[in-house]
């Protein structure tokens, strides 16, 4: 079996995986990192959302062995010091979840949105870049809220 | 008011967890030496099944084992049940099929359950499976509902002539015909009630592990209510007696109704891993979830309404044919029967109601309940033909709901559909939702869109609904075969922090946070000291779970009535410490003092007194742990009206909502910032049925929207924001005052889009969904283009 190497949430890891095996399944089953969720299986819902060399993945979307080599960030990776990232804390204010199985999906595409638009979103913005991660609790109306806060508390 | 007590927007205390990637879900949980498993699913809608060979899987890399609907039957497991009696016209229970977890002899729907493949991995079972060899001989399939009981069609049940499973007629058929022929106007609508997938974003999942020393079985599940699936796996299903299977539901991704039922991948993984004597895992993939989770609505269905000269409602009378799918999924016949027919009134004060209701099967996946659950069949063809009798009578739709609401001063209301309403104010609704939405004028802004050669529509939707399901007596005569109460253990620990078992169960809800909140406003614990527990049936009693917005209007009460009871108990051990009569004792903020006095005692020391009993009153139990059961006297009503604005742009299709105002009567609110959650996630389920979400399988039965490429949920981009406001009454039954609120939003909002895109284009109707196609062609056939 292939061997991949990769550096996940600032830490070495490798491990040996059958060439079909995806990032996701290497993050969930092979280090345990069952914060990424897998909610489809065509690559929709967005609840698989990493970021891979600091652009936002559908993990479920990337054979392991692609990301040999590469810096991958989950969402078990942006609290530090046990304080949680201003992103996570504008969910936690606004209410942006509720079952909590999309969320770190949202917050990881949260974070590429912030990167590629700045801190300072309109709701079209929000909402247009969201079209990528699916929700079924919320109605999106505080997830939206929830990126828009994020986004500018980074920015402070 | 309490700090974090009742009424105050409290940040929930599950979010962290959520937030920072330590949720627990069934597929998060791995244990030594498990399994994993797949099923073999039938490809075809109706078959029969000349031959299993599974020799070849048996043999292929990895596998542990591959298990058929034999070795399942000569275990004497099963087979599934449906818990709800409806009685059908012959005077005979509805028709039942035998509904194996794994099929023997025939399979009755696409994704049907036929084997289960056990390898050391994932992919070795998936691999596996496909080995195994099924020799098939396809039948017709049955598909549509309207149709599936016509003569000729394809017979799927011997035990079912003509596809039927009941036909119930209910109702004052004579008085409603008579008052038919003596109205002045009648008003009719033919619609279907689109079918729904209702798609929690946690895709279904088992894990069993038997422990054979003790002979107990653990099952980790995707549960909306542990214990009901404890009982029925166990009294019905014969998989272990209920003190020797554990039902675990831990962090549980969403619900909606889909994670209510007993599904045969449960039974058959909880079979397995006692068979194969290691671990099972089964987790759903989408495509899976799509083709096997019980799907929701599927009716089709004519309505009439007759009325007087004033555009008074005299009767209405509704035939309805519902799909019930290929087997009874666990609440499958009370869905279109009482959670529909008695909502028909909606909020008016039609006298007399007919409705008859023919059930059916087809070669589909089950169909059960599914957010709202019958009553959002019941309100959008309520709310959708009183549109139309509006136009009928050259009435304004505001106007018409006003002349036939049900008035404020007349509750408790008894409905001629069994309900007896207890509390609303519908007037109260309609006028605070019309100014928030201004509708007034509404008719500038029309005429302005029109400048941009685009279409503008508003449409109200006045629902009401009965959740917090519900008095045991009154479902165990309807034909439940279950109680409806909620159990709750409110526990002091010695050290004075508070531990709360419920019956209930969050998959969303948020119920950590609530419920410590009424803890906290009633014993004056610190909100932070206290723990709520729920969905392991090892640690809380039996409890009935969370479907039908129930928890807070029953589990809360429960919750409670056990804090009375630790005041009470308290207030005997505050006496005897402080010197004073029992009767002399006061209970607030915490503390237990002597009236008049200015001595006192925490709640947490009153605890610690009881643990370590040194000096205690004579007789007293020591110990501070109470529990409750509270069985409600009706059912919870909360009611409200929606106003959708759209703009419909005539030469695409295309809807855009540009407003939607939501105005509910919920009782008193816990924490307003859960209860608007819900009222957004309600609407949106709503309007993605209105304007999305079609599931829809062929004439040979495959299932062609199987994936969120072709099952359109609804995103980010498709919804607006929401404006939401509340017109509370008090419903006198419930002590705490509250209603149920998760479901409202996916009942209220299909008829308040719809409403406003017929209104949009001037038809008379457009069914669900509302995609930009079907909007095109009605657009062109209302020649706008």
């Amino acid at each position: 079996m292939p061997a991949v190497a990769m550096n996940v949430n600032g830490n070495a890891v490798s491990g040996e995986v059958e060439p079909r095996t995806l990032l996701v399944q290497f993050l969930r089953e092979s280090l345990r990192l069952t914060g990424t969720h897998v909610g489809c299986d065509t690559s929709q819902c967005g609840a698989c959302v990493v970021h891979v060399n600091g652009k936002s993945v559908k993990s479920c979307t990337m054979l392991a062995v692609m990301a040999d080599g590469c810096d991958v960030t989950t969402i078990e990776g942006l609290a530090t010091d046990g304080s949680m990232h201003p992103m996570q804390q504008a969910f936690m204010d606004n209410h942006g979840l509720q079952c909590g199985f999309c969320t770190p999906g949202m917050v990881m595409t949260a974070l590429d949105i912030v990167n590629r638009n700045g801190n300072d979103l309109n709701e079209a913005t929000v909402r247009k870049e969201l079209e990528g991660n699916i929700c079924r609790c919320t109605g999106y109306h505080n997830i939206v809220k929830s990126v828009k806060a994020g986004a500018k508390a980074m920015g402070e | 008011m309490v700090e974090n007590g009742i009424g105050a927007s409290v940040r929930r205390k599950e979010d962290k967890r959520f937030l920072i990637g330590k949720g627990n879900y069934t597929d998060d949980i791995n244990v030594a030496a498990q399994t994993h498993a797949y099923f073999v699913r039938s490809p075809h809608a109706h078959a029969t099944i000349n031959s299993i060979d599974t020799g070849e899987a048996m043999a292929s890399t990895g596998v542990v084992a591959v298990l058929t609907g034999d070795d399942l039957a000569a275990d004497g497991i099963g087979p599934l049940i449906c818990g709800v009696t409806v009685t059908s016209d012959d005077g005979e229970p509805h028709r039942a099929p035998a509904h194996p977890a794994l099929a023997q002899g025939k399979v009755n729907y696409v994704g049907d359950h036929v084997a289960i493949v056990i390898a050391e991995t994932l992919a070795q079972a998936r691999d596996a499976a496909e080995k195994v060899d099924i020799d098939y001989g396809v039948l017709p399939a049955v598909t549509d509902t309207g149709s599936a009981a016509d003569e000729g069609q394809q017979q799927i049940h011997e035990v079912a002539p003509n596809n039927m499973c009941f036909n119930w007629p209910f109702g004052e058929k004579d008085a409603v015909e008579a008052a038919f022929a003596s109205a002045h106007k009648i008003s009719t609508l033919d619609l279907v009630n689109n079918r729904m997938v209702t798609n929690p974003m946690e895709p279904r999942a088992a894990l069993g592990e038997y422990n054979e020393g003790t002979e107990e079985i653990t099952l980790h599940l995707t549960t909306q209510n542990p214990h009901v699936h404890r009982l029925v796996l166990s009294a019905f299903n014969n998989l272990a007696p209920e003190h020797k299977l554990r039902v675990v539901g831990p962090d549980v991704g969403g619900g909606f109704g889909a994670k209510i039922f007993v599904y045969a991948e449960e039974l058959v993984v909880g079979w397995a891993c006692r068979k194969v004597k290691r671990p099972v895992k089964w987790t759903s993939d989408r495509t899976e979830a799509f083709l096997s989770d019980a799907h929701g609505r599927d009716h089709v269905a004519t309505a009439e309404m007759a009325m007087d000269e004033n555009g008074k409602f005299l009767a209405m009378r509704v035939m309805t044919q519902a799909n019930l799918g290929a087997y009874l999924s666990t609440f499958a016949t009370m869905v279109p029967s009482y959670l529909y027919a008695f909502l028909l009134a909606g909020q008016y004060t039609t006298p007399l109601i007919y409705s008859e209701v023919k059930a059916v099967f087809t070669n589909t996946a089950p169909v059960d309940a599914c957010r709202g659950a019958g009553r959002p069949e019941a309100t959008y063809l309520v709310e959708r033909l009183v549109d139309v009798a509006a136009a009928d009578m050259g009435l304004d739709p505001a106007e018409i709901r006003r002349r036939n609401f049900i008035p404020v001063d007349a509750f408790p209301y008894q409905t001629p559909v069994v309900q007896c309403y207890d509390s609303g104010d519908y007037e109260a609704a309609l006028d605070k939702a019309m100014a928030m939405a201004d509708y007034d004028s509404f008719s500038a802004r029309a005429d302005e869109a029109r400048t941009r050669g685009k279409r503008r529509g508003i449409g109200l939707s006045s629902y009401v609904e009965a959740c917090g399901i519900a008095p045991s007596a009154a479902v165990g005569q309807l034909g439940a075969g279950v109680g409806l109460w909620e159990s709750a253990q409110v526990r002091f620990n010695p050290t004075g922090n508070v531990q709360v078992f419920t019956g209930a169960h969050s998959h969303g809800q948020g119920h950590e946070t609530t419920f410590a909140q009424l803890v906290t406003e009633q014993l004056g614990v610190p909100f932070e000291n206290i723990e709520v527990i729920h969905g392991d049936t090892a640690k809380t009693q039996f409890g009935m779970g969370t479907y039908g917005s129930r928890s807070l209007a029953v589990g809360g009460v429960a919750i409670a009535k056990a804090c009375e009871k630790l005041i009470a108990k308290g207030k005997k051990i505050a006496a005897h410490a402080l010197e004073a009569a029992e009767g002399d004792i006061e209970f607030a903020d915490g503390n237990f003092s002597v009236a008049g006095t200015d001595k006192a005692m925490n709640i947490a020391e009153v605890a610690f007194t009881a643990y370590v009993p040194h000096s205690y009153p004579e007789g007293l139990e020591p110990g501070f742990d109470e529990n409750a059961f509270f069985d409600p006297l009706n059912f919870s009503f909360p009611a409200g009206t929606h106003i959708c604005e759209v703009e419909v742009d005539p030469e695409t299709g295309v809807v855009e909502i540009v407003k939607y105002t939501a105005v509910d009567d919920f009782g008193k609110l816990v924490n307003p910032m859960i209860v608007e959650g819900q009222v957004h996630g309600g609407i949106v389920h709503g309007v993605g049925q209105a304007l999305l979400e079609g599931c829809r399988y062929d004439s040979e039965g495959q299932l062609i929207t199987a994936s969120y490429m072709d099952y359109a949920m609804p995103r980010a981009d498709n919804v607006p924001s929401f404006d939401v406001d509340y017109a509370p009454t008090n419903p006198p039954h419930n002590p705490l005052g509250v209603k149920g609120c998760g479901e409202a939003g996916a009942i209220g909002a299909p008829p308040a889009v719809i409403n406003a895109i017929s209104n949009a284009l001037g038809i008379k109707h457009i069914d669900m969904p509302a995609t930009p196609e079907n909007v095109w062609r009605a657009a062109q056939t209302a020649a706008l283009g």
